[in-house]
């Protein structure tokens, strides 16, 4: 706002503030329970500065695990959720910005067709076609295994459709420009799409790794081997256990451990994003 | 460099509609021909055909004596600017310059010679390092430009490559595109709206109306015989004045010259050559009410309402108007500068 009123921005700092506090609490909670003892949040006073126990309860996590629950070590679980996320994430975008290069830019029989029919999948979320999906991944030999993980996630009729919805404001004679300058198909793809679709694509990666990241109940069916499990599904059986209280202060480190990667790809990424986004020009 | 040939060409888009109907017409290798008319008269679909980017219905289109219809734009040696520059953002200039050459595969050195070469031609040397984005309308256009000098094309094709520009840049502009066009000698294919452009640039000047040429000539053939009412009131501005004879009798006092050829039912005149003195031969006598008069610096346009019909008139007169807004004049249509026409046909009557 241009006028200069102190009330205001006190008033719209204290919401930010406000807002922020919500969302950052839990997790600064989580943060805290990660450095305490055993014992100390089932002692009914809540803790609110970290503990001594920090190091001992992350090394444990990272390199041993908690195999009376049912988890294999944390590190595990994060290159097996690495995997799954960079392959779910790359491969999304590198078959739907093709496929969206072909809607676009290619006149072929039934192009609308198969343009319509990627874009009706969007209206099926993935819990409604699951027990198809994983009757098909169990008869293929799939279970517990990466591509098991990865191929049933892979196609993405939205990212298809951002592609496109770009690809069709990208100005007709770029292409003939290039054509001219005798650029077949696959070259002006390569050298002026691709560049140009930049931003796009690290926005959409920058979404896509997270989703990949979240999968919780995809990877909850198809693994019942350790070496197979995912972080995010893992916490779960940390949490869950007979006949004992959890352990919270070592399934909150798992959970610091866990919320560190798509972080690290919010923060990398976003200086990317906006750089992008500040130099486009179309 | 190459002569350009199209013959019987006819465009018919999905849906039946016809965008160009059986067109002749022949370029002459280093020759700058010019098409111009209204939007929707084909005159870019037959460039983009001349360029590979659209098909070809039925007919020919040869480039130096080779048929081409079924060629690849890159593979036809034609270079083309377009009317948004189309300059790839994400390269340098020098990139952009570049490209096509890459794609041929044309050795490094060469490359670098030719690029310094068009970037001197064009005087964008300080800006090869620039991202398009970074450059103004002009030095964009000049880019462009480059891009098409840079491959020695057989030709240039331009798609209303100036139209983006503002009008003093865009005079500018039309002074360097001639003088490139003049010093490399490349036949040139020029598509516009712009008639001062046209009649400025064009060695010759193709005047097309619904996918149809009208006239093909120099432009001062033009100005002076158009062979039909189109072309006569399509090019010169302010534009001709259009009587029909019939009318003109009916008015008292007014007599047409004998000179005039049978069947010619509408006549036009210029309005430089209207003069306000009666001449020394035969002309026709008019009189009417000025309505307006615009002031255009070294002359000035006067917007008459003729007396007995209702018709605007529009003369030029040097300097400024003698006379005020609604005053009486009187003037003359001199013999010489009649154009007569056939009204049905439009055609000109010689």
């Amino acid at each position: 706002m241009v006028e200069n009123r102190p009330f205001l921005t006190l008033l719209t700092h204290l919401v930010l503030i406000i807002g922020v506090v919500v969302i950052v609490f839990p997790v600064y909670l989580a943060f805290i329970a990660s450095t305490r003892g055993g014992g100390d949040f089932m002692s009914g006073v809540v803790p609110l500065m970290p503990g001594p126990h920090m190091i001992e309860n992350y090394s444990r996590m990272l390199t041993a695990g908690l195999s009376t629950y049912g988890a294999p070590p944390v590190w595990q679980m994060l290159s097996n959720s690495l995997i799954m996320a960079l392959a779910v994430s790359i491969g999304k975008i590198a078959i739907s910005i093709t496929s969206a290069y072909a809607i676009v830019y290619f006149k072929f029989p039934f192009r609308f067709l198969a343009f319509w029919l990627i874009f009706i999948t969007l209206m099926l979320p993935v819990e409604v076609r699951i027990i198809p999906t994983f009757a098909v991944v169990a008869n293929l030999g799939m279970l517990n295994s990466y591509p098991g993980l990865i191929i049933p996630l892979i196609a993405s009729a939205t990212a298809t459709f951002l592609f496109r919805q770009f690809f069709l404001t990208v100005p007709d004679e770029l292409m003939e420009a290039a054509r001219v300058d005798g650029a077949g198909p696959m070259k002006f793809f390569r050298d002026i799409l691709l560049p140009l679709s930049r931003t796009n694509i690290a926005a959409l990666f920058v979404i896509l790794f997270i989703y990949g990241w979240v999968q919780y109940l995809w990877p909850l069916l198809v693994t019942t081997d350790t070496r197979y499990y995912t972080i995010v599904m893992g916490i779960k059986r940390l949490a869950q256990v007979a006949d004992a209280d959890p352990l919270w202060n070592l399934v909150m480190a798992a959970v610091m451990l866990a919320m560190l990667p798509p972080v690290l790809v919010v923060i990398f990424m976003q200086r990317l994003f906006v750089k992008g986004l500040v130099e486009t020009e179309k | 460099m190459a002569n350009i040939d199209i013959s019987g060409v006819k465009k018919v888009y999905p849906g039946n509609v016809t965008a160009i109907h059986d067109l002749d017409l022949s370029i002459d290798d280093g020759e700058l021909v010019v098409l111009v008319g209204p939007s929707g008269c084909g005159k870019s679909t037959l460039l983009r055909m001349i360029a590979g980017l659209e098909t070809i219905t039925e007919g020919t289109v040869a480039i130096g004596g080779d048929v081409v219809n079924r060629k690849e734009p890159a593979e036809r040696d034609i270079a083309m600017v377009f009317q948004n520059y189309a300059l790839y953002p994400h390269m340098s200039v020098r990139g952009n310059l570049e490209y096509g050459l890459k794609n041929r595969g044309t050795p490094r050195p060469e490359i670098d010679k030719r690029v310094t070469e068009a970037a001197r031609i064009l005087e964008i040397e300080p800006f090869l390092e620039r991202k398009p984005r970074q450059l103004s309308g002009g030095q964009r256009q000049r880019v462009a430009m480059g891009r098409a000098i840079v491959r020695h094309p057989k030709a240039f094709l331009f798609d209303e490559p100036l139209s983006n520009l503002d009008a003093k840049l865009r005079g500018q502009m039309r002074i360097e595109i001639k003088r490139i066009q003049r010093s490399l000698k490349t036949t040139s294919v020029y598509v516009t709206h712009d008639q001062l452009e046209a009649m400025t640039l064009a060695d010759r000047l193709v005047v097309m109306n619904a996918g149809r040429i009208e006239q093909v000539g120099k432009p001062v053939e033009l100005y002076e015989k158009p062979a039909s009412l189109f072309v006569a009131g399509f090019i010169g501005s302010p534009p001709m004045n259009i009587f029909e004879t019939a009318t003109l009798r009916e008015l008292p006092g007014v007599s047409l010259p004998a000179s005039l050829p049978q069947g010619a039912d509408v006549i036009g005149v210029r309005p430089d050559s209207i003069v306000l003195d009666q001449p020394a031969g035969a002309a026709i006598a008019l009189k009417g009410t000025v309505e307006l008069i615009e002031p255009v610096g070294g002359e000035s346009h006067v917007y008459v309402r003729l007396a007995g019909i209702e018709q605007i008139v529009i003369l030029v007169v040097q300097g400024r108007a003698t006379f005020g807004e609604t005053d009486e004049v009187a003037f003359y249509l001199p013999e010489a500068a009649l154009h007569p026409f056939d009204k049905t046909s439009g055609r000109r009557i010689e």
